[in-house]
């Protein structure tokens, strides 16, 4: 069992932009091709990695002591469903010893899976899970990928951007079956999605009665 | 009896359970009276909290996050104000970082009250909620008189917080904290030294150094096994660096080390309550309690009656909102159960374009299989309890 106290080198922040500049030369220059680009933004560090390679980048990440990102922090999901390829699976990670924080994104669409990391970081099973039940991201090698958070046979992916912030289907118990049934959602108004940007900043959709200009 | 008449046996724990800490079933595969398996089932309280907060301006998504883990909302509000205020560039006042750390230590005790004395029933006895809850009424009442709410309290806005606390509440909330000191002791009496108590959970449900990080374990949990790793003391935020308090880490990684951590960081919690209302008597920590940028924070309720200016913009701040600069950044705060993330993403629009919230609940409950492998079925409920789980954060 390693000691805890040998895990805090030291305890202040190494969040300043130089550090944070040497550590991404230090990763670009042991990763090579496999980083795509970096960035350093609001203190944090950002490498886009390729999707391939994130097993690798992970290993190295967690196993090289300039690096000792050992503690997992968080896998999440965003779509962008103007890119090509549109979805990033984002990575979070810390280091205990550097007291630093990084942020791994791999790009990929909805058929390509991404390599499972659950080798390199046990706790990655469910935010792999959750992942793949909100955005339909399949991730090769998960030995269960299940869904986790919606309900038994739940259809579609609810956070991406093109699912309706409504949904599709809505449960009622039903007196006369004596059980909770299933139904397309009936709404008793429209549903209501306001625009309050400003229309003083320059729209970009057309409101009713600005046909009359050109005529 | 023959071999073969020999079988696993499969139950269901949950989903309505009282040990189960809210809506989780369990599927556990036991062999005689040991686990074998553990299968939580979650998301029997998912309410898409992250689609909601997409379609929400960055203000009406603060009440989401009471509603996360609510037995410390605020201390949630808290880390989506500091990731917004991170994209803004904001700096908060003096006045509303200390209300802010003070109810935030108000939220830690409000949490390990819960959670302890709930252990101790999981494992037997009924006596310790009934003493914790009676100063958990007190501390929610200090909730109410702040923001009008006893749970879902909506206080923590972007840039400070929403009201000032009268100098009555700041005299209460002092009056509060050596009598509560009194109780924790009581209660160390009580539960932790008794020997039942010790009986179930000293040596149940070990975490090593190594096996806490990979499981991405973060608060009690990585203290329970000898890190000394408290984001307040490591990444400070806020006014959390001028505090004067210690962070007890356990020897043993087991239940017990980590109840009693509990109880001792509820004492240092005390202790930072007790600075931050003699720091906000000071002339130092007068002054506004919310960002005086007013494109951001609203005006004060006086100022609108007179100011066209000020109108203007609490009608632009309740309508529209405010536009956050495109980016995306992490923002962590030290919660009650270890370490609550938001990972935003702004695309310059008055609404969140990703808002992830990384519960630490969701990576503990995760660690159910293996941390009950091999243990008996009663031990099942006193490390759930342990992991101190609340469902309003893990199914988000």
């Amino acid at each position: 069992m390693t000691n805890g106290i040998s895990i805090l080198a030291h305890t202040n922040p190494t969040s300043g932009a130089d550090a944070l500049e040497r550590l991404g030369d230090h990763i670009a220059g042991a990763l090579g091709p496999a980083i795509v680009s970096r960035a350093i933004a609001f203190g944090e560090l950002t490498l886009v990695v390729q999707a391939s390679d994130i097993v690798y980048a992970l290993t190295y990440l967690r196993d090289d002591p300039a690096c000792a990102f050992r503690c997992f922090i968080d896998i999440c999901g965003a779509d962008y469903p103007a890119r090509e390829k549109r979805f990033d699976v984002v990575y979070h990670l810390l280091s205990l010893r550097h007291n630093t924080r990084i942020r791994l994104k791999v790009q990929t669409d909805d058929q390509t899976p991404v390599p499972s990391v659950i080798e390199v970081f046990p706790a990655a099973n469910w935010f792999e899970r959750e992942t793949y039940d909100l955005y339909g991201i399949l991730f090769s090698g998960h030995p269960d990928l299940r869904r986790l958070l919606t309900d038994y046979g739940f259809e579609g992916h609810p956070l991406r951007k093109d699912f309706p912030l409504t949904g599709f289907v809505e449960v009622r118990y039903d007196q006369d079956e004596a059980r909770v049934v299933y139904e397309p959602v009936k709404l008793t108004q429209e549903f209501r999605n306001f625009d309050f940007l400003s229309p003083w900043e320059g729209t970009e959709y057309v409101l009713p009665g600005d046909e009359k200009k050109s005529a | 009896m023959t071999e073969h008449n020999i079988r696993n046996f499969a139950i269901n724990f949950g989903p309505q359970h009282p040990a189960a800490h809210g809506v989780l079933r369990l599927v556990l595969e036991l062999d005689g009276e040991i686990v074998e398996r553990v299968d939580p089932h979650i998301g029997l309280l998912h309410r898409g909290t992250e689609k909601l907060i997409e379609h929400k301006t960055y203000l009406q998504a603060t009440p989401y996050f009471d509603r996360l883990d609510y037995v410390s909302p605020m201390n949630q509000e808290h880390a989506f104000c500091l990731g917004i205020e991170k994209l803004l560039g904001l700096e908060v006042p003096r006045r509303a970082q200390l209300i802010r750390v003070l109810f935030c230590e108000i939220g830690r005790i409000l949490s390990h009250l819960l959670n302890v004395t709930t252990q101790a029933m999981d494992v037997g006895a009924l006596t310790p909620p009934l003493w914790g809850f009676e100063e958990r009424e007190k501390l929610m009442i200090f909730y109410e008189r702040a923001s009008g709410a006893r749970l879902h309290a909506n206080y923590f806005r972007p840039g400070g917080v929403h009201q000032d606390l009268p100098p009555a509440l700041i005299d209460d909330i002092e009056a509060f904290c050596d009598p509560f000191l009194q109780v924790v002791d009581d209660l160390d009496n009580l539960v932790m030294a008794n020997r039942i108590f010790k009986q179930r959970n000293v040596d149940i449900g070990i975490v090593t150094v190594d096996e806490a990080m990979a499981w991405g374990f973060s608060g009690v949990m990585v203290r329970g096994s000898g890190i000394p790793w408290d984001l307040r003391k490591s990444q400070p935020y806020e006014c959390y660096e001028e505090m004067e308090f210690d962070i007890p880490v356990g020897k043993n990684g087991d239940t017990y080390d980590r109840q009693v951590i509990r109880m001792e960081e509820m004492r240092e919690s005390v202790k930072i309550m007790k600075q931050c209302c003699a720091k906000l008597r000071e002339p130092a920590g007068q002054g506004p309690i919310a960002a005086t940028d007013g494109k951001i924070a609203p005006p004060p309720r006086r100022e609108m009656k007179r100011s066209m200016e000020a109108l203007i913009h609490h009608f632009k701040l309740y309508t529209e909102g405010f536009h956050v600069p495109a980016g995306e950044v992490y923002a962590a705060v030290e919660a009650p159960k270890g370490e609550f993330g938001v990972y935003l993403v702004s695309d310059g629009t008055n609404k969140p374009y990703r808002c992830k919230i990384r519960a630490p609940g969701f990576a503990h409950l995760q660690a159910m299989d293996w941390m009950c492998r091999g243990h008996m079925l009663a031990d099942v409920s006193c490390v759930l309890g342990t992991l101190d789980i609340v469902f309003g954060e893990v199914d988000r």
